[in-house]
């Protein structure tokens, strides 16, 4: 276990360098693009130039400019923006970061909670009117825009109804640090987390209901009736429990590439500054050194968000424990 | 007649919608098991004895099925039990094990898990006792250092002591009945031997009685008392094994046991098999069913044939009223 959790750990490292290359080629050794030029600026003197070239190792072979770069990057974290000049681009990013954090974790916990309730409830009722209605909630969910539905929510919230009973106690556009103001950051992130969680809740209920479904021709869910067992008790004890192995995979990739980045769009239609939000600016600006930042800490996302569903999978299915 | 009998089955039909249209997978099926007994129903795949089983068992959940006749356990109508009710008796007192032990255990918990489950499902009894009593049967069907048995995955374990594990955990709650539906089919021949060993002995020391299913019959000639034998959904002898053995009456009992392989002296060249397959429910002929595969076939066999007294057996065919019974078999090697 100890020697599996070690493997895994060193491949996870090697994976982050590997990314970490292939992100600095693209951006940085890229023929015929300077980035001597684009960090001096336009119309700089010669000696800034210079300067620039020095200090990023622009002049000398790659591995030493790649080396540069990370240094910059992670342990002197001076790396700064092309667009705006003197801006820290890693201080940005661990600002921006929490943001994101609060808005992902909140939406996925909200997921998670009503589409097991909702998977389970159709699953039990399969076939019914309840089965089908949740279903066609669930496809709904998934069909809804989350920018058009982010829009309305702010329409009723923000201004339509802001003064009535209902809104007012809803803040303004923006975010407010837990540290700060733990009752603010619930009021500024709530509806932001059950915009986002809605597409999720269509999906995982959707996925859970039909994983469910499979398992009740297992074998072992018979064996669990033929026990005398309660039917409550055989789908939630035998069924749910087995069917969480896919749910949580699912889990892991969905709430890696939010954290990552993947939640732009509730970002920007709710004035939080995320790492969304960054990532495109830095995209549309072409600020190269904002971007290598923010593949960096979504490719640290993803890949350790990886290495925690594995970990899970260690501990929900005992044959994968014996590496079977 | 049925007073003294625990198991007394008569009529069951099941039909179960195939193509939108319900099908008799079962039909009129009747049988009695007694106290201490063990009975076997064979046939050839897909002849009915799992669907027999689950609907004994009150298993069957398929949406549309429709369950007729009569299914008395201990003098008390199963048909129609409630679930609540049915539930209480499954487990406790009719408990039954599958054919393949690799996937009738919840892969994600422990076999000791399992069986303290069952237990407790029934029993009020603290968690430590269960273990104990887990820990007990586990020994008690022979397996080694049953303590840390009690602590493997399913996985972790092979297929011999997942099948033991399965017994344990279907005698957990003494059960007056025990249906094991092709328990040794997924084994290989030597843990096949040790397992129907271990059901024979059960008998003996928990006092159950072993409805036997099994498309085996040399597991039958070895195992069984008396012996029911399904073809497509429907009995087509049944009697004591011994008699059936010595003078089966149904061309397709005849059948079954010209090809079981002999246990000693030479083995002929080819095994004689029954040639073409039984027929799908849904296209079941109306007269007899083995009909299209039987080589006595002739004109009085399309009418379907009642099941008559034969000697110690009754069978569903018309040969012994027209006074032609099939010949004794001349292979008396038969141990039951
Ligand atoms: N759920 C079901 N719906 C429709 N037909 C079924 C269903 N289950 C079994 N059958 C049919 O019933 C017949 C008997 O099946 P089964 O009892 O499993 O046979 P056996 O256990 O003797 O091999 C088969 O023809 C099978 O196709
Ligand atoms: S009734 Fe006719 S077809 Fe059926 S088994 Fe007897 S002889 Fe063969
Ligand atoms: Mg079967």
């Amino acid at each position: 276990m100890a020697l599996t959790v070690l493997r895994r750990l060193g491949q996870t490292l090697f994976v982050l360098v590997g990314i970490s290359v292939l992100v600095f080629l693209v951006f940085f050794a890229t023929p015929g693009a300077d980035p001597t030029a684009r960090i001096a600026g336009r119309n700089a003197s010669p000696e800034t130039m210079a300067r620039v070239r020095v200090e990023y190792g622009f002049d000398r072979p790659l591995p030493v400019q790649y080396a540069r770069m990370m240094e910059k990057l992670f342990v002197t974290r001076d790396l700064t923006s092309y667009v705006n000049r003197g801006q820290k681009v890693v201080p940005e990013i661990l600002e921006a970061a929490p943001v994101t954090l609060s808005l992902v974790s909140g939406a996925a916990a909200i997921w998670v909670v009503l589409s097991v309730a909702m998977g389970v409830t159709a699953a039990a009722l399969r076939g019914g009117w309840v089965d089908r209605g949740l279903m066609m909630l669930g496809l709904v969910g998934i069909s809804i825009p989350v920018f058009w539905l982010g829009q309305v929510v702010n329409l009723v919230t923000q201004s339509r109804y802001h003064d009535s009973w209902l809104f007012s106690w809803v803040p303004g556009l923006g975010y407010v640090p837990l540290t700060e103001d733990p009752l603010g950051w619930f009021r500024a992130l709530v509806l932001p987390w059950l915009t986002l969680a809605v597409l999720f809740v269509g999906i995982y209920s959707r996925v859970l209901r039909a994983d469910l479904v499979a398992v009740q021709s297992e074998d072992f869910m018979r064996t669990a009736r033929a026990k005398g067992l309660s039917p409550a008790r055989v789908l939630l004890v035998h069924g749910l429990r087995t069917s969480m192995i896919t749910f949580v995979s699912l889990f892991g990739l969905d709430f890696a590439q939010l954290v990552g980045g993947g939640a732009l769009l509730t970002e920007v239609v709710f004035g939080l500054q995320g790492v969304g939000r960054l990532t495109y600016q830095a995209l549309s600006n072409l600020d190269l050194p904002l971007i290598m930042a923010t593949v960096m800490y979504s490719a640290v996302f993803v890949v350790i968000a990886n290495a925690v569903v594995d970990m899970l999978y260690l501990i929900l299915d005992p044959r994968v424990r014996d590496g079977r | 007649m049925d007073g003294d009998m625990l198991l007394a089955v008569r009529d069951l039909t099941v039909a179960l919608p195939v193509g939108g249209r319900l099908v008799p997978i079962v039909e009129s099926v009747s049988f009695t098991l007694g106290t201490r007994e063990i009975l076997g129903i064979v046939g050839e795949s897909g002849s009915g004895k799992s669907v027999t089983s689950l609907a004994i068992m009150g298993l069957i959940d398929v949406p549309g099925a429709r369950i007729t006749g009569s299914v008395r356990f201990r003098g008390r109508e199963l048909v129609g039990l409630p679930p609540r009710a049915y539930r209480a008796l499954r487990g406790r007192e009719i408990a039954m094990i599958f054919q393949d032990p690799m996937t009738a255990f919840t892969p994600v918990y422990t076999v000791g898990r399992q069986i303290d489950e069952q237990i407790r499902a029934h029993q009020k009894i603290s968690r430590a006792d269960a273990r104990a009593r887990t820990v007990r049967l586990l020994g008690d069907m022979g397996v080694p250092d049953p303590e840390r048995v009690a602590g493997r995955y399913p996985h972790q374990l092979s297929g011999g002591l997942r099948q033991r594990a399965m017994i344990a955990m279907a005698l957990s709650c003494n059960p007056a009945l025990l249906i094991a539906d092709e328990p040794t089919t997924a084994l290989d021949v030597t843990v096949q031997a040790q397992i129907l060993d271990l059901l024979r002995v059960l008998r003996r020391d928990y006092g159950s009685s072993v409805l036997l299913i099994t498309h085996d019959m040399g597991v039958v000639a070895e195992t069984c008392d008396r012996t029911l034998v399904l073809y497509s959904g429907l009995v087509a002898e049944r009697g004591p094994t011994g008699a059936l053995f010595a003078q089966p009456a149904h061309p397709y009992t005849a059948a079954l046991l010209d090809s079981i392989p002999p246990l000693h002296g030479l083995r002929p060249a080819r095994l004689p098999s029954i040639p073409g397959s039984p027929p799908a429910p849904a296209e079941r002929p109306a007269g007899c069913p083995f009909g299209p595969r039987c080589t006595h076939v002739h004109a009085a066999c399309a009418t379907r044939p009642p099941l008559v007294a034969c000697g110690e057996q009754h069978v569903a065919c018309v040969l012994p009223t027209e006074g032609h019974p099939l010949p004794p078999r001349r292979v008396p090697e038969m141990s039951a």
